[in-house]
């Protein structure tokens, strides 16, 4: 067996395959552009580091399932945005359903969350989490996070219609919970 | 209902720590918390399938418009295996780098080397069957980075590639053999297992040159492995 490649940092430069429609997973001409059904919702938050600065210069990927909670079916639920000059995100995306965990249990709607950046010589990983949802009770991740903690994790309305907003804090005060995957 | 296979958990040594203090970028970066380890779940053994219908192949990053990048022009060319050895089949392969100057095309890069207006730098392809992919570029130059006095990166390719589970993402940097460049580098020596380092320096390979044309280089890569499954119980049988 050979032990898999060394991760390495995307740096600063990583904007080369920045392709800003990608934060958009329901754009006309993109992979979803035939797909039918769910809800519509915004994604954004701020990236900030331990000294409370913007990161700036953060890839944020998304990874989640569809409405019905599947990843098989015909929802492509990828996608990339960088961070701008406040840390800020922004994705437009349909919001997932419950999806199968381990055993009999059932996740509640979440989506991956990935950081890369200058300074990370690999992927801080989290997850988003809606308010308010009550599989949130009993989901296996937020479970197995101390209830202190939990916060970080659960995405909040802004007001704006179906907007929900989580911040990263990648050190310190408030620090996200990050997820070894 | 079946709990899927997980991915393989990586040998620390094999991977880099978030906190390396020699890597000043790391300081206010790296999480003081301890991870918290998730068994694999759908959502971390599946992942996006990119068709190249949606997102396009350019496997040719030497010229732009018909014309000529400057610089010495190589062909990159290896395999995606998973750990066991399993060929990665239509894995979707982003690089970006500098110009042969050392200069990337972004405007966050100030080093003081020209722009090549025949360079972007970025480039995209799939693996096929056999999981082997191929591109065409420049070799890019060395640049300086304001980490410590005198800092320089070693000549490097940028790489960011998605397997069949989101578990096996990964974001990596191609270097080139017998760079002095290595043995001051803090990003690269980030990993503290001298063969894991090994293994991200491409080798030269006179089967991927083409006469009259290019220089070739070898750089295969390997992404997580699944679990052993389990044994099945006996008592079915
Ligand atoms: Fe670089």
């Amino acid at each position: 067996m050979t032990a898999a490649t060394a991760s390495q940092t995307a740096g600063p430069y990583w904007h080369l395959i920045d392709f800003p429609e990608w934060a958009d997973l329901l754009r006309a001409d993109g992979p979803n552009a035939g797909v039918a059904g769910g809800e519509r919702i915004v994604l954004t938050g701020r990236v900030t580091d331990g000294q409370g600065a913007p990161v700036a210069d953060a890839m944020v990927e998304i990874w989640q399932a569809d409405p019905e909670g599947r990843y098989d079916g015909a929802f492509h639920g990828f996608g990339r945005c960088g961070t701008d000059a406040d840390g800020m995100f922004r994705f437009v995306t349909l919001k997932p359903g419950p999806v199968p965990g381990r055993g009999n249990q059932t996740q509640a709607p979440h989506v991956v969350l990935s950081i890369f950046a200058r300074g990370l010589l690999k992927p801080l990983v989290t997850r988003l989490y809606f308010e308010g949802e009550a599989l949130n009770e009993t989901d296996p991740v937020l479970q197995a996070v101390t209830p202190a903690r939990r916060a970080t994790l659960i995405a909040r309305p802004t007001g704006a219609p179906g907007e929900w907003r989580l911040d990263i804090r990648l050190q310190g005060e408030g620090e996200t919970v990050f997820l070894d995957i | 209902m079946t709990d899927p296979t997980g991915y393989r958990r990586p040998d620390p040594a094999t991977q880099p720590p978030y906190d390396v203090p020699a890597y000043g970028s790391t300081h206010h970066r790296h999480p003081k918390q301890a991870l918290v380890r998730v068994p694999h779940t759908l959502t971390e053994v599946s992942g996006p399938r990119f068709s190249p219908a949606w997102y396009a192949p350019h496997a040719d990053l030497s010229t732009l418009n018909g014309k000529a990048a400057l610089g010495e022009r190589i062909i990159v060319a290896g395999r995606v295996l998973d750990e066991d050895g399993r060929p990665v089949r239509g894995a979707m392969v982003e690089v970006w780098q500098a110009n042969a100057a050392g200069r990337y095309h972004h405007p966050g890069d100030q080093h003081d080397a020209p722009l090549d207006p025949n360079f972007l730098g970025r480039g995209r392809v799939f693996t096929d069957e056999e999981g082997s992919y191929r591109f065409t570029t420049i070799r890019p130059g060395a640049y300086p980075w304001r980490n410590h006095p005198n800092a320089w990166r070693p000549v490097h390719i940028h790489f960011s590639l998605f397997g069949a589970g989101f578990a096996q993402r990964l974001i990596t940097q191609m270097y080139f053999p017998g760079d002095p460049l290595l043995a001051y580098d803090p990003i690269f020596n980030g990993i503290a297992d001298a063969a894991a380092r090994e293994r991200l320096i491409a080798r030269f390979d006179l089967d991927i040159t083409e006469p009259e044309w290019a220089l070739g280089y070898r750089f295969d890569i390997v992404l997580r492995g699944r679990e052993a499954t389990p044994f099945e119980n006996d008592g079915a049988h």
